[in-house]
């Protein structure tokens, strides 16, 4: 994870969904993800639909199957927590296999892993169609505090920059022969980690200075806005709303 | 600690959203009242650090190795406001580009791990910085226990979460106990880092460490050959406010210990309780298993811990640490709105 | 006492002195004016003051003794904005500078605080691009171009605000020689006021005719590059060294 994985997150195209406005799609998969965790877990079949509701929409970003999965990987931990829940949860227990598990756990493990994978895998689809400044500037529009927005993107403007400072860092230590490996080692390690603060920091302070150079007093000018017509809108929010059918459905069956 | 989408329930997530989302107003005020019109800037590159710190590695022991969250470092480096809200801003970009953490719960996340982690770390450590002496040893020590502290209380209040609105009923003991007793662990390796780091930090740049503000020597101005007091710039603090400021600890503390002698109450009543249930259920036997409950675990080589004592021992900590937590937060409030016109006052940056 | 001189300075610089809240004196009464068109070279060790001179040439840092006036105005608390819109600086790490997501957003940073908006500010942002010959970046991240493409784009940060003085911190450092010789066609190509902050004495003797010697705090000597650079007591004196088997007086000056 880190702002070097940023750009390769991202799959240069010219879909439909690609050419959506930013913050239609945040707003999209957002809502999406709502109705997704409302949905009440007995209802298996919803998830399948969800699954093929999102199926659907990377076919037609042309996002590649191989490409989202390797990014669901991300879900690993939770999933391992998921698998414990059967073996600890309270309840009814079943025998499968010889191992007594929960029946609540299982249903409690079905949930968490129909509900992030879905998650995730709509995260991945928001994020592998959007650049990143658009993403910013979708945020920024869905009026997120500008201030937030601000932070956000010089995180994202700088997290290149520090992250390739720490490399250099790495490299110089160990082409001096330092080697970490083990808690012994965490002194030169913490060292490093504060000259990294300590940089960072006067990094800011020097582009504060070059923002107060230019005429900057406290607000960013708007150089860009981002609109979105009517027809972008539904077409963006087509997603929830057929989510939210299957939701519905799934409450009343 | 990331929770993914599912895992708390849609009305708790909305709570939690709307906790999150004051406490991101909150912080974003507080900042600005830190770093004034440089807030953008400073804030984005220090969010900026997390980030990166966040992937360097620690070697533990042979193969294994785990690394840092930060919040607590966030907090005595940069602040509570500006270290909250420099977490937030990294879980949001995390949750929204790398689907690491759930939208739905972006709230959870920011709560457990923007406003617990980062506002516990910093009232443990200010607390011990008013206590010990004045000394760089001191800071590094605070540091220590407030990361040590701040870990596992991240963790209990996501059980706390998961208790009120998870989707699994898995017994609230053993959830506490579990992720209580990793994240113990976990908050010692992360501690060592943190105290080690503050320290380096300390040893160059100590104007930088904001918690240790303290430990500055006051300017002078050369005028004519002679070494003269410079006139307190706009960082310092004016004398009336840190006079109430000793107020506002000596208070947060009695307060914290009132409201720790309640929590503790119903606290030991209700561990044992749960324990009880686990016991007549007969799943007691499982509870090594939860030691492999949180992937960070597995980053920090831990096998088996002894659950039971951890989180006895821990229970207190914890406790004390909300407490004070809450017990100055309510005393802060209170003080504020007495002093909020004073705060005007205060001089404007002197670059613009 | 400000005395009219026809026509008025770009930059004029009087008695200027500073000290560091923590009691360092950098600056120690600096004098100097510097004409409309003019490209003047400021040279001197390190420490010597240079950066703390640049700050106060848009009132970063005030508060010392001596005033600085830019093209006739003073540069104060009541002029700030324009101030800072008529001298742009560029300063030494790009990556300071360029902290917009994108290059063109970076160049329209000034020009939108300013309160330019709509196609002025688009065409700005291109006239700035194009004088630096980086109009086909446009819409890149600062953080894919390569080093002197970023040092190119800072310069038009700064170019987009039409400025009367163009101050810049080491120009030369980091570059390697055809981004050096680009960076000194484009501002050679440039009709604005220069003044160039640097080490690089070559680099000083190519494209400034006249430059400042600023030691401890002072203007140590102030006349045409050649001269000075081929007054070996001087550079001595001033810690300043030409590289190795470079002789300023074999250097024929076109302009």
């Amino acid at each position: 994870m880190g702002a070097g994985h940023a750009h390769r997150l991202y799959r240069h195209g010219h879909s439909p969904v690609h050419g959506l406005p930013p913050h239609t799609k945040l707003a999209a998969t957002f809502a999406f993800v709502v109705v997704v965790v409302s949905t009440p877990r007995e209802a298996m079949w919803a998830f399948g639909l969800y699954a093929v509701l999102l199926a659907l929409v990377a076919y037609v970003a042309r996002v590649p199957a191989g490409f989202l999965l390797k990014r669901l990987l991300i879900e690993v931990p939770f999933v391992a927590f998921a698998v414990l829940m059967p073996f600890v949860a309270e309840g009814e227990r079943v025998e499968v296999l010889g191992m007594s598990l929960s029946v609540s756990g299982l249903w409690g493990a079905w949930n968490v892993l129909a509900k992030g994978t879905l998650g995730v895998a709509a995260s991945v689809l928001l994020a592998s169609t959007t650049e990143l400044r658009e993403l910013l500037l979708g945020l920024q529009r869905l009026k997120l505090p500008p201030l937030l927005v601000q932070i956000a993107s010089f995180m994202i403007r700088y997290g290149d920059v520090i992250t390739d400072e720490m490399r250099r860092m790495r490299i110089a230590r160990e082409s001096r022969g330092f080697e970490a490996s083990g808690v012994r080692h965490w002194g030169v390690l913490a060292k490093s980690a504060g000259a990294l603060f300590i940089r960072s920091y006067e990094r800011g302070e020097r582009v504060h200075l070059a923002m107060v150079s230019r005429g900057y007093a406290g607000s960013m000018p708007v150089i860009d806005e981002v609109t979105a017509s009517r027809a972008q809108w539904s077409y963006a929010l087509a997603l929830p709303f057929a989510a939210l059918v299957v939701c519905l459905l799934g409450w009343s069956l | 600690m990331h929770v993914p989408d599912g895992f708390i329930d849609a009305p708790t997530s909305a709570v939690t959203g709307v906790v999150a989302a004051a406490a991101v107003a909150v912080s974003l005020r507080g900042a600005r009242r830190e770093l004034d019109e440089r807030t953008a800037p400073l804030a984005g590159l220090v969010a900026a650090f997390i980030f990166a710190v966040q992937m360097l590695n620690f070697p533990v022991a042979a193969g294994t190795s785990g690394h840092l969250l930060g919040g607590a470092l966030a907090a005595i480096l940069v602040g509570p406001f500006t270290g909250a809200l420099c977490i937030s801003v990294v879980l949001l970009m995390q949750g929204i580009l790398f689907a690491d953490g759930g939208l739905t719960a972006l709230g959870v996340n920011i709560t457990n791990m923007a406003i617990v982690g980062v506002g516990v770390a910093y009232v443990v450590f200010r607390g011990l910085v008013k206590v010990l002496p004045k000394t760089r040893r001191s800071i590094t020590a605070a540091s220590f226990v407030a990361s040590v502290v701040s870990v596992p209380a991240a963790a209990l209040a996501f059980t706390l979460l998961f208790w009120i609105g998870g989707t699994t009923d898995v017994s609230i003991g053993k959830v506490a106990t579990a992720m209580v007793g990793v994240h113990l662990l976990i908050g010692i390796g992360e501690a060592a880092i943190t105290a080690l780091t503050i320290g380096a930090v300390i040893a160059v740049r100590p104007d930088l460490v904001y918690g240790a503000r303290d430990l500055r020597q006051p300017l002078k101005l050369r005028i004519g050959g002679e070494l003269v007091d410079a006139p307190a710039a706009g960082a310092g603090q004016p004398v009336a406010a840190r006079t109430s400021r000793r107020t506002l600890w000596i208070g947060g503390l009695v307060t914290s210990l009132v409201l720790a002698g309640f929590v503790s109450f119903y606290a030991s009543a209700s561990p044992d309780g749960l324990e009880k249930v686990a016991q007549d259920k007969g799943f007691a036997q499982s509870a090594e298993k939860h030691a492999n409950a949180d992937s960070l675990l597995a980053d920090y080589g831990v096998k088996d811990i002894d659950n039971a004592r951890l989180s006895g021992g821990l229970a207190g900590v914890i406790g004390v640490g909300a407490t004070v937590v809450a017990g100055t937060g309510i005393f802060w409030a209170v003080r504020r709105r007495r002093t909020d016109g004073a705060a005007d006052v205060s001089p404007a940056s002197t670059s613009v | 006492m400000v005395t009219v001189k026809e026509p008025i300075a770009s930059l004029d610089v009087a008695g200027l002195a500073f000290a560091y809240p923590d009691g360092h004196q950098a600056l120690f009464g600096v004098d100097f004016s510097i004409a409309r068109g003019e490209r003047v070279a400021l040279l001197g060790p390190n420490g010597a003051g240079k950066t703390t001179l640049v700050l106060h040439l848009n009132g970063i840092l005030t508060g010392g003794a001596g005033t600085v006036h830019v093209a006739g105005l003073p540069v104060g608390k009541q002029h700030m904005a324009e101030i800072r819109r008529r001298v742009g600086i560029v300063f030494q790490d790009p990556d300071d500078q360029l902290f917009m997501p994108t290059v063109r957003e970076d160049v329209a940073f000034g020009p939108a605080a300013a309160g330019l908006k709509g196609p002025e500010l688009e065409e700005r942002v291109d006239r700035a691009l194009e004088r630096v010959g980086m109009a086909e970046f446009k819409d890149r991240p600062p953080h894919h171009l390569s080093f002197g493409q970023r040092r190119r784009v800072a310069v038009a940060t700064v170019l987009a605000m039409e400025p009367e003085i163009l101050v810049l911190d080491e120009p030369s450092s980091n570059l390697d020689p055809a981004s050096r010789r680009e960076l000194a066609d484009i501002l050679r190509s440039l009709d604005v006021t220069v003044l160039m902050v640097t080490h690089d004495l070559p680099y000083a003797l190519e494209l400034c005719p006249r430059s400042l010697v600023l030691s401890e705090g002072v203007i140590a000597a102030d006349g045409r590059t050649a001269e000075l650079l081929s007054d070996d007591e001087l550079m001595r004196a001033h810690r300043l060294e030409l590289p190795f088997g470079f002789d300023p007086r074999s250097v024929t000056m076109g302009a």
